[in-house]
């Protein structure tokens, strides 16, 4: 930590000496969000008694920047923090700092920063602030460009774990070739063609882990100290086709994800597009075997993850599709994803005035083929057999056209299918097959004011049963909205279930401030962006949400 | 050591802020960061321009309906806004390894005709101080950020125009 902040300091330090001459023409940015909420117990829902009666997290970003150098820090503030956080962010401080210089062919950056190799199989760190998840590196990471088409990336450093550090030190490097810049025959050429290569290697000291006892004698798993992974990809476009392989592959790291196996992970990420004018073609396939990362041992969940594994799902927003929303299934995962967009030219058929946007969209997640063996591999699985379990399946249509210059209209169905006792670890219950129809219309008064509507509803006979909801938002652009809805668990079985879950909003922007406030009930569920989810639990009362750059 | 820290940084502030206040009004530049085009080129953000005339830079996400409702809305109009004020528009997709590759058949099935580049891992967001998206950015033709907006209401593409005119005229000045 001391040596950390040493760094800093020395790297910022002739900024400070020669502030008068450095700083002229620097420039400080920032911006800033603060969320509270105050609750009021509902046991019906099921929201708990909040003792503080309100919670607050709240962030501010600033940034200095001066020709090639640029410095930061973001302070955060949970007091406390809100239900659905992890309560181990309690507390306030500068959670992030970092310098950095850049010239045209390195970038040096010294304290906290973000990475990504490839599609992240085998290193991502990123930050979803409204998710609670930030596994930002704390260390040194070095850009380099040699020439023109080379990219060469290297890395090291410990991951931010709430207040502190995970146990792991991570290292990692990057190398990315553009054919097209390097080799003067393909300049010009109509394919464009780029190579990458990545390793990554963690290091944790050995810890006692005990799996069993025989005549009170305690076994302990002889644990690896070093955990490599490499990846390799391609990527390729011509014209109108594009083509994107990653393959990855991690040695053994027993973990308590995949319940301290001694087995190799491997993924593979494959994804094909056609696109013209109006039509767009998309088919992606993977393989998930073993691939939790993580830079500590014996952590579940989301924090302190060295990789990404995207869900091949797409992600659906309206509150009723959201309500079974799929993750990633890091210990074994096979899945497909297919989509068309395809828009109805004007004045054809079903085309009117304007044209008509089609998209369809297919999904399927399953196991990957095990066998299972008695010893500390755990199992034996054909690389191109699906396994016999669904987790996830989507079926859905989007259609939007706008039928004049005052009314649009979107309408969407879907139809999933979604292994609760996988994806939400609830053994023994049963799949949830649902269908939901969407219908969004928006009515336009005047240029500037519009009455937004939306009815939707769910169909199942499993978990809850049957959901309806619906909409009425007005908006005067660009600075106001007023918002009333309901979500109405009518089917459910127990009479005292069928809750309302009434919420009103309402919004003002102006540049770049916004401010929000709503008053309801929120039922209990998963919010999920960009693939990754977290769990929220019910609530009922006031929330007030502040954002803010400058 | 927090306290260090924070003594440290607000020292480090206070002395930016000091120093950096100048009788004009300094307007920010866009940051260097590095981002991919459609077709797999990547580019440095600090090198976008229009040809000394204005450009657009708006935050989306496929995830996100009010950003592709207003690229939509923007959509209908673009030529119209092209012909006119020659502006150009970078819609920077924030998608993220789910989804960044079906950017590319979602803009050329819906017909868009934007700059499209790829900030897969959010770093050129980060750098702009983006919060939430959409989030859109007027740049002058001197490559000077003059104008930004946060979120998006129906009928709010008349200000983004309205906007882009005015910088046109104070360029003329």
């Amino acid at each position: 930590m001391n040596r950390k902040i040493l760094i800093l300091i020395i790297a910022l330090f002739p900024g400070c000496l020669f502030a008068q001459g450095f700083l002229e023409g620097g420039k400080v940015t920032g911006n800033f969000q603060l969320d509270a909420q105050y609750y009021n117990k509902d046991s019906l829902i099921g929201a708990p008694d909040v003792p503080e009666k309100m919670l607050l997290n709240g962030f501010a970003n600033i940034l200095y920047t001066q020709g090639n150098f640029s410095a930061g820090v973001r302070y955060e503030s949970y007091q406390n923090p809100m239900l659905g956080f992890d309560k181990r962010y309690k507390g306030s401080g500068f959670a992030y700092r970092f310098a950095s210089y850049t010239n045209d062919q390195f970038e040096i950056t010294v304290g906290n920063f973000y990475e990504q190799f490839g599609s992240g199989l085998i290193l991502r760190s990123y930050e979803e602030r409204n998710l609670g998840l930030d596994n930002a590196f704390d260390g040194i990471r070095v850009r380099y460009n040699p020439f023109q088409g080379v990219t060469v990336k290297g890395l090291i450093g410990e991951q931010r774990y709430f207040w502190e550090k995970g146990p792991g030190i991570v290292r990692g490097a990057d190398a990315e070739f553009q054919l097209n810049d390097l080799i003067g025959a393909m300049e010009d050429s109509k394919t464009r063609i780029s190579l990458g290569a990545s390793m990554v290697s963690k290091y944790q000291a050995t810890e006692d882990i005990i799996f069993g006892y025989i005549d009170t004698v305690g076994y302990k798993y002889v644990l690896p100290e070093n955990v490599a992974a490499f990846a390799g990809r391609i990527g390729l476009n011509r014209g109108n086709f594009g083509l994107n392989v990653e393959y990855a592959h991690k040695s053994k790291d027993p973990n308590a994800d995949n319940s301290f196996v001694y087995r190799d992970g491997q993924a593979l990420l494959l994804t094909a597009t056609y696109s013209q004018k109006g039509l767009g073609i998309y088919l992606s396939a993977k393989r998930i075997d073993n691939m939790a990362f993580k830079s500590k041992r014996t952590e579940k969940g989301n924090m302190l993850n060295i990789n990404y594994l995207p869900a091949l799902t797409k992600q659906h927003t309206y509150s009723l599709a959201a309500i079974y929303p799929y993750a990633t299934q890091p210990n074994g995962e096979m899945a497909l994803q297919g989509e068309i967009v395809y828009t109805i030219p004007k004045g054809k058929l079903l085309g009117g005035k304007y044209g008509t946007e089609v998209k369809l969209n297919f999904s399927r997640a399953n196991s990957i083929d095990k066998t299972n063996l008695n010893d500390t591999t755990g199992y034996e699985s054909s690389f191109f057999k699906p396994g016999d379990e669904l987790y996830f399946q989507d079926i859905n249509v989007e259609i939007a056209k706008k039928f004049s210059k005052k009314l649009k209209a979107t309408c969407t169905y879907i139809n999933l299918i979604y292994n609760q006792s996988v994806i939400e670890g609830h053994p023994n219950e049963p799949d949830v097959k649902a269908n939901i129809a969407i219908a969004d219309v928006t009515w336009k008064f005047t240029d500037k004011k519009a009455l937004r509507t939306e009815i939707q509803h769910l169909w199942t006979k499993e978990d809850d049963k049957n959901w309806v909801m619906g909409l009425l938002e007005y908006s005067i652009a660009p600075a106001w909205f007023f918002s009333v809805s309901d979500m109405y668990n009518y089917g459910n079985d127990v009479k005292d279930k069928q809750i309302h879950y009434m919420n009103i909003a309402a919004g003002y922007s102006r540049g770049t401030n916004r401010i929000q406030l709503s008053y309801g009930k929120q039922r209990e569920g998963i919010i999920c962006v960009g693939g990754v989810c977290r769990q929220v639990p019910a609530s009922n009362g006031f929330s007030l949400s502040i954002t803010s750059s400058f | 050591m927090k306290k260090i820290m924070f003594t440290l940084t607000i020292l480090l502030l206070s002395g930016f802020v000091t120093f950096t206040q100048t009788p004009e009004k300094k307007l920010s530049k866009l940051p260097s960061v590095k981002v991919k085009t459609l077709d797999g080129k990547t580019i440095n953000t600090a090198e976008l321009s229009n040809d000394g005339k204005p450009f657009i830079i708006s935050f989306w996400a496929l995830w996100c309906k009010p950003c592709v409702k207003e690229l939509t809305a923007i959509a209908e109009v673009y030529e119209e806004w092209q012909k006119e004020t020659g502006v150009k528009i970078y819609a920077v997709s924030i998608d993220d390894a789910r989804s960044s590759s079906r950017v590319k058949p979602t803009v050329d099935g819906n017909n868009w005709t934007y700059d499209v580049l790829l900030d897969a891992n959010s770093e050129f967001k980060r750098a702009m101080n983006v919060n939430q998206i959409p989030h859109m950015f007027i740049v002058n033709g001197k490559g000077e950020i003059v104008w930004q907006h946060t979120s998006f209401a129906d009928g709010g593409e008349l200000e983004v125009i309205e906007e882009v005119r005015k910088v046109l005229a104070s360029s003329k000045n």
